[in-house]
């Protein structure tokens, strides 16, 4: 066990040299041309900045879809001329009585059909259905189906991270993170960010922006007392003034090509001005051709932004929305308009944020924990064995090189938990060297001569070693897969420490021993 | 050169003959640790809780009753203020806000708090994500035990098995005891932190176990009782090493690591005390009581 042939040497002496290659850039930050560039990604507790997990709110899309269903449903009945009675939207689908039994069959063909319809069903391939129907007592009842609701849950968040990628481009901020979580969880890491309430106030609307006719018939009082007309609704704006507005919607935020804050020209309040699509355009200008003179209302979100009444037709494409800004909400809206809409709500279920001064502090204190951790270890190791305690730190020292070098290579990310881990691996990866020389102590003290001491101590600590280091490992494991953020990375920390200190404590400091031992030739050990 | 001996050479001493009071201790130490569980339960962070928590500092002392004061006036119902590291830092917690959207609810909290000092950092959790952390949290424990259970199971005997989980939920229940009994902290790293000292304690008594395999296996006649005390000697060294190396380390951090991770480092330590306690003198006495099958080599031949 302590001969090392010199190819094996050869290749120890490079893994170590490797390790150390991989870690110097950590120390040196000047630009040596043959030095890899990558470091060890701080993460954010450390470099401060702004964490958010947010939640596509899935619920609203299943409500959506419903809405949508009863909507095409009295459409296809109607056409096809079947009389209903209590057509309603359900938790998750849609029920429907036929009034007259005969027609039943015809109802529930028409409302199948409407099965993928929208997908176009050239080939008459149904992949998945949206919904299924049951009927029971001339009552039709439409379920939404769970595999296709859940694509298009699916969809919507990927939907979501483009546009929350979109918003917070806008915001100018450097390298954020957007990752997709779960099924529906969007995790957003902005590192630098101190103040995250814009970035809030940007996550917190879905802008769903539309430009409607105001409803002139009747004042908006008096349909509150009397009865809102079907085709209209009430909507207020941000100062709680209400409006009755045509459900109709002329064009959709949808078709918006762009949009600038920017400033009025006669009055100087911020404005933003939009440009629509070629179709959005059209619409726009068939629509406030004919309805010069009267109101019109751009509603964004369900709360309508300003009510101005068209002067004269809007032929360009193009408009301007003032609705009394301030420069940072003009802003704000103007990104949000380019940025699109989100197909859902998102609530934020956790926010963290650390400022700059705070992660600094940290690093600082983090950094001199583990140098005096080290030396008290180091200076306890050389008085407890002696020259073995010196092979030991040597092999201590190295360890904690080479898990720098290798967090530096997996990108991995340090946080302060993961200092904790670093210096947590310090004293417990002395524990293999010290079982090894107890080892070699017993060997020697029952009258092995020192080269068949250190043989056995090595060869017999072997399964120890194994078995005490895998059971370390199977809980820094665990925590690696079940953890999340900070505590992730004291498991990476700790489970690459495990590894490197087996490496270390058992391999290096055997090559080291075996060498001293080749040497020197010694009649007895330095116990 | 001279080298220091922290346990002396040929040391014998009888750990099994403590045993009645060992045991009385740890049995004591567990029932006070669920009676203080009862009565104190523990003080969860706002991972476990939801809510609001404000890190600030300041270059002077920071007046807590003028914070409170100033902070009473928006209603945010149960609130927490206490100094953090030093007099001019102050931590504040705030239980989770009814709204909705938590973005409307900071703002004048945090500009209350602005007048006081610099914000440090701010930590939102919503009431949703805490209660998912703790079942996150008991399920990590529960697959780390039983995943070391199978392991051991594996490498040894299921009295080995048996004897060590039961040491390590003798470890993790003290620890939670004084947790609560302190009211210290209860966050999500005090789960990662429980999970190590689960992994260290292992470790621990898996050399000892290891050790006591061995000499099963060597000295076949020898009385068990007998046998696993002098195991537990043979390895007293390395245990006693082992655990100041990883002591010395830990109080490093307590000490100069900063504030945010002392809590994280505290039940670190109490876990190496009660860990190498207890694969000391109860791991070890269980395989008394749960009997080990002495003659390894003919179970092969079988």
């Amino acid at each position: 066990m302590l001969y090392f042939s010199t190819s094996k040497k050869i290749s120890l002496l490079i893994i170590c040299l490797l390790g150390c290659f991989l870690a110097l850039p950590n120390f040196w930050s000047t630009g040596i041309p043959f030095l890899p560039k990558q470091t060890i990604n701080l993460g954010l507790d450390l470099r401060g900045g702004s964490y958010l997990l947010l939640e596509v709110d899935t619920n609203s899309i299943k409500k959506e879809r419903s809405q949508s269903l009863v909507d095409d449903i009295r459409l296809a009945l109607r056409q096809k001329k079947i009389k209903y009675i209590g057509l309603k939207v359900l938790p998750s689908g849609a029920e429907v009585k036929i009034q007259n039994d005969i027609r039943l069959d015809d109802a529930e063909k028409a409302i199948d059909d409407l099965n993928n319809s929208s997908l176009g069903n050239i080939f008459n391939t149904r992949t998945t259905d949206d919904f299924s129907l049951s009927t029971s007592n001339g009552i039709i009842k439409i379920s939404l189906n769970e595999n296709a609701l859940k694509e298009k849950y699916r969809s919507a968040v990927s939907q979501s991270i483009e546009i929350i990628r979109r918003r917070i481009d806008g915001l100018g901020v450097t390298e954020p993170s957007i990752q997709r979580q779960g099924n529906n969880r969007i995790l957003l890491e902005v590192p630098g960010l101190d103040d995250p309430q814009r970035l809030k106030d940007l996550l917190g609307q879905t802008a769903k922006l539309n430009f409607r006719m105001v409803d002139t018939s009747i004042s908006p009082g008096e349909a509150i007392r009397t009865k809102v007309p079907s085709r209209s609704e009430i909507l207020s704006d941000s100062d709680g003034l209400q409006y009755l507005v045509m459900k109709k919607v002329l064009v959709s935020g949808e078709r918006l090509v762009d949009a600038q804050a920017s400033f009025d020209a006669t009055t100087n309040s911020p404005v933003v001005n939009f440009r629509f699509d070629t179709v959005g355009g059209k619409y726009f200008a068939k629509a406030t051709s004919r309805n010069v003179g009267k109101p019109f209302a751009i509603v964004l979100d369900n709360k309508v932004i300003s009510a101005p009444v068209i002067r004269s037709p809007i032929l360009g494409g193009s408009g301007q929305i003032e609705g009394g800004f301030s420069v940072e909400e003009a802003n704000n809206l103007s990104i949000l308009l380019r940025a699109g809409a989100l197909p859902a709500p998102l609530e934020i279920l956790e926010e963290k944020t650390i400022g700059p001064g705070l992660g600094e502090d940290s690093i600082q204190s983090g950094k001199i924990a583990t140098i005096i951790g080290l030396v008290g270890v180091l200076i306890f190791i050389i008085l407890s064995y002696g020259r073995f305690g010196i092979y030991a730190n040597i092999a201590l020292i190295l360890n904690i090189i080479m898990i720098i070098g290798i967090l530096s290579l997996l990108q991995a990310t340090l946080t302060l938990p993961g200092i904790a881990g670093i210096v947590l691996t310090i004293g417990m990866a002395v524990d293999s060297n010290v079982i090894i020389f107890e080892r070699i102590k017993d060997e020697y003290s029952s009258g092995k001569n020192p080269f068949s001491s250190v043989e056995s101590g090595y060869s017999k600590s072997f399964g120890t070693i194994l078995d005490a280091n895998i059971t370390t490992l199977i809980a820094s494991l665990v925590l690696f897969f079940l953890g999340t953020g900070p505590v992730k990375g004291f498991a990476i920390t700790l489970s690459i420490g495990i590894v490197t200190s087996v490496f270390t404590a058992f391999i290096i400091t055997r090559l080291i021993i075996s060498i001293w031992l080749l040497k020197k030739k010694p009649t007895e050990l330095p116990f | 050169m001279k080298t220091l001996k922290l346990v002396k050479k040929n040391t014998t001493i009888e750990f099994l003959k403590l045993r009645k009071l060992t045991t009385l201790l740890s049995f004591s130490f567990c029932l006070f640790s669920f009676v203080s569980f009862l009565f104190f339960s523990l003080n969860f962070g706002i991972d476990f809780k939801g809510g609001t928590l404000i890190e600030v500092k300041s270059s002077s002392e920071i007046n807590i009753g003028k914070v409170r004061s100033s902070l009473s006036s928006l209603n945010l119902g149960d609130l927490q203020i206490q100094n953090f590291g030093s007099k001019s830092n102050i931590l504040v917690r705030v239980e989770s806000q009814k709204s909705k959207n938590n973005s409307t609810s900071l703002a004048p909290i945090t500009n209350e708090l602005k007048t006081f000092g610099d914000i440090q950092r701010v930590e939102v959790v919503g009431p949703k994500i805490s209660s998912e952390l703790i079942q996150k949290g008991i399920t990590a424990i529960i697959i780390a035990v039983g995943l070391m259970l199978f392991y051991i199971w594996l490498r040894f005997e299921w009295q080995f098995s048996m004897g060590a989980v039961l040491a390590l939920l003798h470890d993790v229940i003290i620890t939670i005891g004084i947790f609560s009994f302190f009211q210290i902290e209860f966050n999500l790293s005090i789960i990662a932190a429980l999970l190590t000292i689960i992994g260290y304690s292992m470790n621990d008594t898996v050399v000892v176990y290891d050790r006591i395999r061995e000499n099963l296996r060597k000295y076949k006649k020898l009385d068990l009782y007998e046998l696993i005390n002098s195991s537990i000697n043979q390895t007293l060294s390395r245990t006693v090493l082992t655990s100041l190396t990883t002591l010395i380390a830990l109080f490093s951090l307590y000490f100069l690591g900063g504030e945010v991770i002392k809590g994280f480092t505290l039940a670190m330590i109490i876990g190496v005390f009660v860990g190498t306690y207890s694969s000391t003198f109860i791991a070890s006495q269980l395989l008394l009581y749960l009997g080990v099958k002495r003659d390894w080599s003919k179970n092969n031949n079988n």
